[in-house]
């Protein structure tokens, strides 16, 4: 094939994934200013609207705050404390990953019923949210040049001198950045808060949508909603972008420094901390759902059944994300031209969509323009894919940025033509990238409740509808099997990736 | 006598899990000297800066910083304690930090006047008098370096240690800075521990030469010294370069018979079997017809350096000898040379095997 209509056919499939992605915002439009801009002025200018703005912005801003220490608190013991054990620390410290929230929510609600409201939702939020901060800022401490620490050492600074004075100044925008991830996660989930009882934006747009859907109201909700997650999205690209790295490429050499008692100490009764309500609290409290299981029937084949069709949308998620991510990443990284990012920068739109926004608009398009498919599968695997899209870009992305361009051109000299190049050069190195990233969108997938709870197809029963419709009715004997199921489907994948990024960290 | 002394480490040892790294080293820095560790990569220099830092607890051994004890079986003064300031190879400067901030880091009171007057000094002698507002992301690699040793030096440390400090920038500059450094050590009236593998670097630069084999000090002499009087055949070898030959010293302990006939030595040597050490540059190529030529030789190799270049000469008995000289008076290949030996030469005994 001629390498410029090639590169003309990937940069089509680029434009064309990202147009499906855009499909919610059109419907936002549309729905919005279908009944005429005052009607839609009038949903939003209320007094009760207001009250879900301040509310909303107070348990991000919580939030994120307490995200930001518990991240970095993490990232530092996984890192630089030198503390033994690093990866199996990584990994307990990424496990909440693999905890959905409504699930963590339920867990805690089942145990201090009282706990429901903002307290609650501000706690599984945060013990749900850390690890966005930790990772970014884990990657930027073991980047850090050890030779700083010494000198700040020979020049009188104590320990904790050295992370206020030369480590935290390092990692200011990984912690900026993070904390703008959480922000943007605790704004778009449905789930804790809809468990806790804490009327926020997605809950009240569920709300509205429920009682006999009033689209104007939710749309309206959604535009204020995607209004800040856009403008907390831009807030963090640009973070990123500005990012400068902490001493340039790998350290020159292992910290070599002995850790003291103190250090192990801390390091300890700190992790204990937080991995007792992030991680054992909710699995002890799951567990002994499944203690007043035992007193009546399982029907074990419906735990199977579940667990089977959420394996097998998370797979097919997953796959067609995969395949729709690959041609706008190859675009972003490998096409000079002007056009070829925009694909790229649409995905970056698309990221501040909350599961509930997306899930509301492509009710309204499958009732309008896929009747055929609405409540089928497709449609299900559609509106996932258009959640997961970006995250998968990005990381796809950083995969096909390991190629060294040199590497692609030697191979061409070497007589291999650009698809040969691709499958036997791009593809070999990016392998690793492109399988975590797929497992991160299965784990997603497999997780996500509100898009899967809205379109589900009539009868089928996903791990995540099932422990939602018994929670919500508080049967939590009947939801044990099916949250046991769901944390050994969703530990896999989480295992894996923390593992890899221990690695990483530790080469 | 004592009172000059700034750095004194006796009988220092480490090791890390099962190796041993250092081995009773023992060592002294006079104050307001430049000291080299010399050594080849993995001879444990940088452990034992470490360790002079304090950024490492010595496994034996007593660390004394102007005469007062900062390591030994009982005592351990921490780094942060040490007044020991530490120039790294690539500078480390703090990125968040500007140059300012840097070379202020290490001072106590950060916003006084004192301070400020502190850092205009040290950015005048290091030659950068307006670069403080600067971040380190907008300097040179040399002009890096510079801020960091303004940044140690501010502090005014009992002894400045520098680990390699231009092993990142390229040979020219490498020349110019090194010149640039010793002038403002001098001028600061520092003293100095400059660990580097260079040899050129550390007998240009120091006062004295340590030169640190296998985790130990193999000799600690004046660059002059440490040159010409090597106190064994590895330090010989590890400083400038050698030709070796297999010689026999003569019953007076004074003269060694070698392939190149009977030459005096530089300093007695036990009777018997020995390794002859010669510098290339005592060798003179002459005619084979020269009455006072040593040897005869055929040509087999020569290099062309530019300013100089090395013969490869083969004399009778299968002894092979590489002659440094001026590049314009390297001979044919195949022709045949007298060789001349000036000068006297060290042997060393070899022990029977």
């Amino acid at each position: 094939m001629n390498a410029k209509r090639g590169s003309r056919v990937v940069l089509g499939l680029a434009f064309a994934s990202a147009v499906v992605s855009l499909v919610p915002l059109w419907y936002l439009g549309v729905q919005s200013f279908s009944t005429g801009i005052e009607s839609f002025a009038g949903e939003i200018f209320q007094s009760r609207t207001f009250t879900l703005i301040v509310r909303s912005v107070v348990l991000t801003s919580t939030v994120a705050a307490g995200s930001v220490i518990i991240g970095t608190f993490a990232a530092w013991v996984t890192t630089l404390s030198g503390v033994k054990g690093r990866i199996p620390l990584t990994i307990a410290f990424s496990l909440p990953l693999a905890l959905p929230s409504y699930l963590s929510a339920f867990a805690w609600v089942s145990w201090i019923p009282s706990l429901s409201g903002f307290t609650g939702a501000s706690l599984v939020l945060t013990l749900a949210c850390y690890p966005y901060v930790m990772l970014p800022v884990a990657a930027a401490m073991s980047r850090l040049n050890p030779v700083h620490e010494d000198i700040a050492r020979t020049m009188g600074r104590r320990q904790r001198e050295i992370l206020k004075e030369v480590v935290l100044p390092q990692v200011r925008r990984p912690i900026a950045s993070g904390a703008l991830l959480v922000a943007l996660y605790t704004l778009s989930d449905f789930g804790a808060v809809a468990a806790m009882r804490h009327e926020v934006f997605t809950w009240v747009i569920y709300g509205a949508y429920r009682a006999g859907f009033n689209p104007t109201r939710a749309a309206a909700l959604s535009v204020v909603l995607v209004a800040a997650a856009i403008f907390i999205t831009v807030g963090e690209t640009l973070l990123r972008g500005r990012h400068y790295s902490p001493g340039h490429g790998e350290p020159e050499r292992a910290r070599m420094n002995r850790t003291s008692a103190k250090t192990y100490i801390v390091a300890a009764v700190g992790s204990v901390l937080v991995l007792v309500p992030a991680i054992v609290i909710p699995v002890v409290a799951i567990a002994s759902w499944i203690g007043r299981t035992t007193t009546r029937r399982v029907e074990w084949a419906t735990v199977l059944d579940a667990t089977a069709q959420s394996f097998l949308n998370g797979s097919i998620t997953a796959l067609v994300t995969l395949a729709l991510a690959m041609p706008v990443a190859w675009c972003a990284v490998r096409n000079t031209s002007i056009m070829a990012r925009i694909p790229e920068r649409l995905s970056y739109l698309t990221h501040a969509l909350p599961g509930i926004v997306v899930a509301i608009s492509i009710v309204y398009v499958g009732i309008r323009v896929a009747r055929p498919w609405y409540q089928q599968t497709p449609l299900l695997v559609f509106g996932q894919v258009i959640i997961f899209l970006p995250v998968m870009i990005a990381s796809i992305r950083t995969a096909f940025e390991k190629t060294p361009r040199g590497l692609e051109e030697t191979a061409q000299t070497l007589g291999a033509d650009s698809i040969r190049t691709f499958l036997r050069v791009t593809l070999p190195i990016a392998l690793p990238g492109l399988l975590a990233g797929s497992a991160l969108t299965m784990l997603a997938a497999v997780k996500e409740l509100p898009v899967t709870l809205l379109l589900r197809p009539t009868g089928m029963d996903t791990l995540s509808t099932k422990i939602w419709d018994f929670s919500t009715i508080s049967d939590y004997a009947a939801v044990g099997p099916f949250a046991v199921a769901m944390l050994l489907l969703a530990a896999l994948p989480t295992a894996l990736l923390g593992a890899m990024s221990a690695l990483r960290a530790n080469r | 006598m004592t009172d000059d002394i700034a750095l004194e480490l006796t009988d220092v040892s480490h090791r890390f899990d099962k190796s041993e790294v250092l081995k009773s080293v023992t060592l002294t820095v006079r104050k307001g000297d430049i000291t080299a560790l010399v050594g080849p990569s993995g001879s444990g220099k940088s452990t034992l800066l470490r360790i002079i830092a304090g950024l490492e607890q010595p496994t034996r051994g007593v660390v004394r910083i102007n005469g007062i004890t900062v390591a030994d079986e009982r005592t351990w003064v921490p780094a942060h304690k040490r007044k020991i300031a530490l120039v790294p190879q690539d500078g480390a400067l703090f990125p968040h930090l500007s140059v300012t901030a840097n070379i202020a880091f290490g001072l106590t009171d950060r916003k006084s006047a004192a301070t400020g007057e502190q850092v205009k000094r040290m950015l005048d002698l290091v030659g950068l008098p307006n670069a403080g507002d600067l971040m380190p992301s907008e300097l040179s690699g040399g002009m890096q370096q510079r801020v960091a040793l303004a940044r140690a030096l501010a502090t005014e440390p009992a002894v400045v240690l520098l680990d390699e400090p231009f092993s990142a920038l390229d040979a020219g500059l490498r020349e110019s800075l090194r010149d640039q450094v010793v002038n403002i050590l001098h001028t600061a009236g520092a003293t100095a521990l400059w660990v580097t593998h260079d040899q050129d670097e550390a007998l240009s630069t120091a006062d004295r030469v340590c030169i640190l084999l296998d985790g130990h000090i193999a000799q600690s002499d004046d660059p002059v010294s440490t040159y010409h009087t090597p106190t064994s055949v590895e330090t010989a070898r590890f400083i400038g370069e050698t030709v070796s030959l297999n010689g026999n010293v003569a019953e007076t302990g004074l003269s060694v018979d070698t392939p190149l006939g009977s030459v005096e030595l530089l300093r007695h040597c036990a009777v018997g079997p020995a390794t002859v050490i010669v510098r290339p540059e005592q060798f003179e190529i002459t005619s084979p017809e020269d009455a006072q030529a040593a040897a005869i030789g055929r040509v087999v190799a020569t290099r062309y350096f530019g300013h100089d270049g090395t013969v490869d000469v083969d004399i009778p008995n299968g002894v092979r000898i590489t002659v440094r000289l001026h590049a314009r008076l390297l001979p044919a290949v195949d022709s045949t040379v007298g060789l001349l030996v000036h000068g006297k030469v060290l042997a060393f005994r070899r022990d029977p095997v």
